[in-house]
């Protein structure tokens, strides 16, 4: 048993309260706090995984993943997200040595990665729409549109978020709140790498070679 | 080119004037009523020269005793409208029978069993359990405030704000009558076309955003804010309850969230995920949504539990028996919630080796629930007991859950859920559980900590008036339906035939009265407690003999909760340091270090609820415009670096001396 | 005490009302029966020891006893812990075993073994077949061995097994007859089965437990019980007196109605379960069977796969007729938001002061308010069409 009985009146009083204490601690809570969000927002791109493997074979009698996917351009496309996370890893390694015009450098090129990734991804929708292939057509094509358009759709938010961190970072510096702030985007562009990993994997590739 | 375009289409989307329902007694009756409550309140305010301290006071505050105390408002204004649905609906079924239509035509009614589940789960239980957890946990932690003080009052504004969407459709079209989980195909766009389920679908989104982050911020909170000394195993039982509730929640929340907007792209955009036809799997939402449903019946229970552990040892004076299984026993129940969310559907068609496996889970969640129920007895065996309205709540609970446990685990039979499932029976069974559990807990919470909210306590005459009406209306309302249920009678039906049904159903009605009855002692209560607080003033901040350290605070507690942060020597902290006869310390205060109010979360909330309206009526230009504004508060809010200040010393030590003269006066 | 006294009522009222589900006629629903009394039971040992002891350590303890032991720091019981975790395991452990065996043997799949209790199943009886649809708002029932096919009426042999396969036409709906066995979800483009008998001459009602729209409080059907002779003599009636249900007369059929009367046909179209099941009742659908085997295949890309599109299109065949879906809200509707107007394929309800918003043609005879199908072959009027369902 973990507790104590209660001690008998008057027996030696410890301390009872802190008397020298540090101000309201929220940097260790934000690193937490957005570790569950991440966490969360998991939890919404494993339901969509599960949806494309429950829905993934039902073609609706119209094309599937062989009609449509080319693995070339999505190679290309994975290329982009992969490297822009090695970008932003060298952003967060400026960081650290406080270098912030190097920090800002890699930081736009980490941005510029992105906006290739997505514009890429927009010219594949654009083209499975002109090959008779919209979302509407089958679940199959339902569950394709939404995993990789969700992710399309963070990684413009997090391109959006690099953005307005990048004036934030110039007009205030690498402060304190901008180097965690500048810590949680990384997360989130990591975590958004990790899932393109899975959605490569389980609907490009398996989805093709199978 | 726009030749084609209609106008009113593009300005108004779907929305006509026909949609506002003027012509119809039942729901002008209700918007008059509404709109003199509303303005009666308005006229108030201005009268009372509130306006200011409403809005920096509690609108734009960041403190979690307010938003919790908001919260609990919130739950208790949507509990009279889930509860006027609820009255409708049993004064509609003990009347329709044979050639007596009743006054509620089918789609008025299927309108109301939807409105009545949907708000009573999502707008008054989680309201209720995010409002206590919300002014309670960082007070029992000792700490100042949660982790994220701003995305405190933006999930409250976010519930709130799916809340008046919800209500909106009272009298701007209508709601769904596709049940409180808007199942497919009937949730979907061919089965039901116009608004209803669109008013279901982002009501729920915008709060349930809401819901994730307040998860978020009190599982940072209670794992990184706790008072030195605070072990886990010393945490009290209710901060441990919240702990797994709010990991629930962010486990399950996510879930909900995306079965939803997979729901929407089938209505908005003509998928096919739960369609019949093209490939769509309408098996595949029963799946996720109770994926998301299991849990969240834990996160409504939890954190009961954890108010029914408290208020046990606080007025048995006694430490809570077993306090280890306690909390092995929560953590149990959170990760098997996560393994029995089949059980909702043994009547689907799945093999007999799944539906036993899912039966069979279900009936050890009832082994540590058992274990504390055995615990809260084994707590009141040798205890001092004062029976005050707090605690016959908790013996009511106890003698009430055992029984809607027991149907419970009978549902969990496969075979026998065969001829229960969709009765009667079932609504008595989680009706047992959810308002002998729940509701009682909540009842109980409110009631134990109102004296630490607001410096008096609650008038115990009405108190208990309220307490024996809720409880013989609950035993007269759901009884008969369990016997309704065995006589195989369904759930949601308008009419019935059979008339010798009517006497259980006029019996039930009856209940339902009496819980109004509960209902109206209530709100008196709170009219007669606040006429009389001088006389039911407490001056010592702990009213009850607590044993937690939100006792250990002025009541109520100054904005800085603690002047000096508490250390933890004990699991019963409070009770600890006045055994070993602490008192508070009178000077060397510091500056203390807070969050600042702001009023970001009440404006994003606002642009959310036009933008959930606007998507609701196809008014795709303010939907547009309000989500760009979403993201441009955001972005804005962002900017703001100087979002804490220093409570000066002086301010302190002033709030103390003060708090120093009531304790002498007790 | 309190469950007694919550079971008391139930026991006192057992000769006054109909508790079916603990007086069935059927094998199965007995069995079912059984079990939930018998967990009932399992679950009394440990429910009413725990009330009694709540209530009287409740009363015992009161702070105004002074003669009861006080002992604020007694926490901690290693016996008790383990009595409180192992009591209801055991209990567990005893329903699980109950659970496991009653799941596989009530198994709805599973054919039968047994006539009852004490008879098991001859080795020459061929089960009825029966394959049951759920429609807005009415049930339809194909009897393949016999070629007839009924509406809101279901006659079965005393004694004979009967294997029901079970679907529906456009939302989820349940098969539940009380007396007979448990329910079992009918489900649009999917097949769930069900195999039961009934052991005495019954007259009772089977409905759809799960909502499926406006209609669906009427969507009920009259459930007999006969001996072999007199049904028979049902099926030669319905042989007789019933007309056909060709694919046109289905269609019709198919738009949502309520409160159908009872009706017998005395043949059907060929292979019209099939396509039930299939989705593609209408003149060239493609059913979903052969989607199916286009999708194994690889699925089909090209003009042939978007041809496939437009034969495969089923959901939106309300608004293509141009009936209101079972679901419908304003403003698709067009209904006043909570008036007295009634959805579509629904009769008038009587007007408590609301305007009835939604214009109606002028030959929509309303029947009777509270008007039952009307059961006991009173008229098996084969492919008569109530008026109401000529509204559109």
């Amino acid at each position: 048993m973990m507790h104590t009985d209660t001690a008998p009146p008057g027996s030696a009083a410890p301390a009872f309260f802190v008397t020298d204490e540090e101000g309201h601690h929220s940097e260790g809570s934000t690193m937490l706090g957005f570790w569950l969000y991440l966490m969360s927002d998991c939890l919404i791109f494993a339901t969509l995984f599960a949806t494309y493997g429950v829905l993934g074979r039902n073609y609706a009698a119209g094309p599937s993943q062989k009609d449509l996917f080319d693995l070339s351009g999505i190679a290309v496309n994975t290329a982009m997200l992969l490297f822009s996370s090695i970008t932003y890893g060298f952003a967060m390694l400026e960081m650290d040595k406080d270098n912030q015009r190097r920090t800002q450098m890699w930081l736009a090129v980490t941005g510029l990665f992105g906006i290739a990734f997505v514009t890429l991804e927009i010219r594949e929708f654009v083209h499975l729409f002109h090959e008779g292939a919209p979302p509407w057509r089958s679940g199959f094509l339902s569950s394709f549109y939404t995993l990789v358009g969700t992710h399309g759709l963070h990684v413009s938010f997090g391109i959006l978020w690099l953005v307005t961190l990048m004036v934030q970072v110039r007009k205030y510096g690498l402060v304190a709140a901008n180097k965690r702030r500048l810590m949680c985007l990384s997360m989130f562009w990591h975590f958004l790498d990790l899932i393109w990993i899975g959605v490569f994997t389980v609907v490009y590739l398996i989805g093709v070679l199978e | 080119m726009f030749d084609n375009v209609n106008l009113q289409q593009l300005i108004f989307g779907r929305f006509t004037i026909d949609q506002i329902p003027y012509h119809e007694p039942i729901l002008i009756g209700t918007f008059a009523g509404v709109a003199v409550v509303g303005l009666a309140v308005l006229a108030t305010i201005t009268y009372f020269r509130f306006w200011g301290p409403l809005w920096r006071d509690w609108v734009t505050s960041i403190d979690h005793k307010k938003i919790g105390i908001m919260y609990c408002i919130f739950a208790m204004v949507m509990l009279l409208r889930g509860f006027a649905d609820a009255l409708m609906m049993r004064a509609q079924q003990s009347v329709a029978f044979g050639d007596e239509q009743g006054f509620l035509p089918p789609h008025h009614y299927d309108q109301i069993f939807t409105a009545h589940g949907m708000i009573m789960i999502f707008f008054v239980a989680m309201p209720f359990v995010t409002g206590l957890m919300n002014f309670a946990v960082p007070l029992q932690i000792g700490a100042r405030d949660v982790a994220f003080p701003f995305l405190n009052n933006f999930s409250f504004w976010m519930t709130v704000s799916g809340g008046m969407l919800v209500m909106a459709s009272l009298f701007v079209g209508e709601f769904s009558r596709a049940t409180w989980l808007a199942y497919p195909p009937l949730s979907g766009a061919a089965m039901s076309p116009g608004v209803g389920v669109d008013y279901y679908i982002w009501a729920l989104q915008i709060a349930g955003v809401g819901t994730t982050l307040s998860g978020i911020n009190l599982i940072a909170t209670i794992v990184k804010m706790r008072a030195p000394g605070l072990t886990m195993m010393k945490l009290p039982i209710f901060v441990w309850s919240s702990l797994c509730t709010n990991i629930l929640i962010v486990a399950a929340f996510p879930i909900l969230t995306a079965v939803l907007v997979l729901l929407s792209l089938d209505r908005y955009l003509g998928m096919h995920f739960f369609t019949n036809d093209l490939g769509g799997n309408s098996m595949l939402y029963f799946n996720l949504i109770w994926i998301w449903g299991h849990p969240e019946v834990y996160i409504l229970i939890l954190p009961a539990f954890g108010v029914f552990s408290e208020i046990t040892s606080t007025f048995c004076g006694k430490r809570l028996f077993g306090y280890t299984s306690m909390v092995y026993a929560l953590v149990v129940i959170t990760i098997l919630a996560y393994l029995v969310w089949l059980h909702h559907f043994f009547t689907m068609g799945s093999g007999a080796d799944v539906n036993s496996f899912f039966g069979i889970t279900t009936m050890i969640i009832s082994i540590p629930t058992g274990a504390k129920i055995f615990n809260w007895m084994f707590t009141m065996y040798r205890g001092r007991i004062r029976f005050e309205v707090p605690m016959m709540w908790v013996v009511a609970f106890i003698v009430t859950f055992v029984i809607g446990g027991m149907t419970g685990v009978l549902l969990a039979v496969p075979p026998a859920d065969f001829v229960l499932h969709n009765s009667l029976f079932l609504i008595a069974h989680f009706h047992n559980v959810i308002i002998g559990g729940v509701l009682f807990g909540m009842f109980a919470g409110v009631t134990f900590w109102f004296p630490k909210a607001f410096g008096f306590k609650l008038d115990e005459f009405w108190g208990k008036m309220a307490l024996y009406l809720w409880v013989s209306g609950f035993y007269l309302a759901f009884m008969p339906l369990y016997v309704l249920g065995l006589m195989g009678v369904t759930r949601r039906m308008q009419h019935f035939d059979d008339p010798s049904l009517q006497p259980w159903f006029i019996a039930a009605a009856m209940g339902a009265l009496l819980i109004a009855g509960g209902i109206g002692c209530q709100i008196i209560m709170f009219v007669v407690s606040i006429r009389r607080r001088e006389a039911l003033r407490d001056h010592t901040g702990d009213p009850w003999g607590g044993r937690t350290l939100e006792w250990s605070t002025s009541s109520p507690p100054p904005d800085y909760n603690f002047a000096f942060t508490p250390m933890v020597h004990d699991s019963d902290a409070w009770w600890d340091m006045k055994a070993r006869g602490f008192s508070p310390p009178r000077s060397g205060y510091r500056p203390i270090h807070m969050p600042k109010n702001t009023a970001t979360g009440a404006i994003l909330a606002g642009l959310s609820f036009a933008c959930g309206f606007a998507m609701v009526w196809y008014v795709w230009w303010l939907a547009a415009l309000s989500f760009v504004a979403i993201i441009g508060v955001s972005i804005f809010h962002t900017f703001n670096y100087d979002r804490e200040y220093y409570i000066p010393a002086e301010t302190v030590a002033r709030e103390e001396a003060k708090r120093m003269r009531e304790l002498e006066l007790a | 005490m309190a469950p007694l006294a919550a079971l008391s009522p139930l026991l006192t009222l057992m000769g006054g009302c109909n508790l079916v589900v603990l007086q069935p006629a059927g094998f199965i629903a007995e069995q079912q029966r059984n079990l939930v009394l018998a967990s009932t039971g399992l679950m009394l040992l440990i429910i009413v020891p725990v009330i009694a002891c709540t209530l009287f350590f409740a009363w015992h303890f009161r702070a105004t006893n002074e003669k009861a032991v006080y002992d604020p720091d007694w926490h901690h019981s290693t016996q008790l812990e383990v009595l409180i975790w192992t009591a209801p395991l055991l209990i567990i452990i005893a329903l699980g075993a109950l659970t496991w065996i009653g799941t596989h043997t009530l198994d709805p799949f599973r054919p039968l073994t047994r006539l009852d209790a004490k008879r098991e199943l001859p080795a020459n009886v061929e089960p009825l077949q029966v394959e049951a649809i759920a429609m807005d708002w009415k049930w339809l029932f194909l009897y393949p061995q016999y070629g007839i096919a009924t509406v809101n009426e279901l006659a079965v042999p005393v004694d004979r097994p009967v294997t029901f396969k079970i679907t529906a036409t456009d939302v989820m709906n349940t098969f539940y007859v009380p007396t007979l066995a448990g329910m079992i979800y009918a489900m649009p483009g999917m097949e769930t089965k069900l195999h039961a008998v009934v052991n005495r001459s019954v007259e009772a009602e089977g409905r759809s437990a799960h909502y499926s729209g406006g209609g669906f409080s009427n969507m009920f059907f009259k459930f007999r019980g006969v001996a072999d002779k007199d049904f028979d003599a049902w099926v030669a009636k319905a042989k007789a007196d019933g007309a056909d249900l060709n694919q046109d007369a289905y269609l019709k059929l198919s738009e949502p109605t309520e409160s159908e009367p009872a009706r017998f046909y005395k043949s059907y179209a060929e292979g019209l379960y099939g396509k039930i099941i299939g989705l593609c009742t209408r003149p060239g659908q493609m059913c979903v069977s052969e989607m199916m085997a286009i999708d194994a295949r690889g699925g089909q890309s090209g003009p042939e796969g978007e041809e496939n599109y437009k034969r495969l299109q089923y959901d939106n065949h309300f608004a293509r007729s141009g009936d209101e879906a079972p679901g419908a809200t304003g403003p698709a509707s067009g209904t006043g938001a909570h008036s007295q107007t009634q959805p579509q394929g629904m009769r008038p309800r009587p007007d408590m002061g609301n305007p009835d918003s939604r214009e109606r043609k002028p030959d929509t005879t309303p029947p009777g308010p509270g008007s039952q199908p009307d059961v006991g072959g009173g008229k098996p009027g084969g492919n008569e069409v109530a008026p109401k369902q000529i509204s559109q």
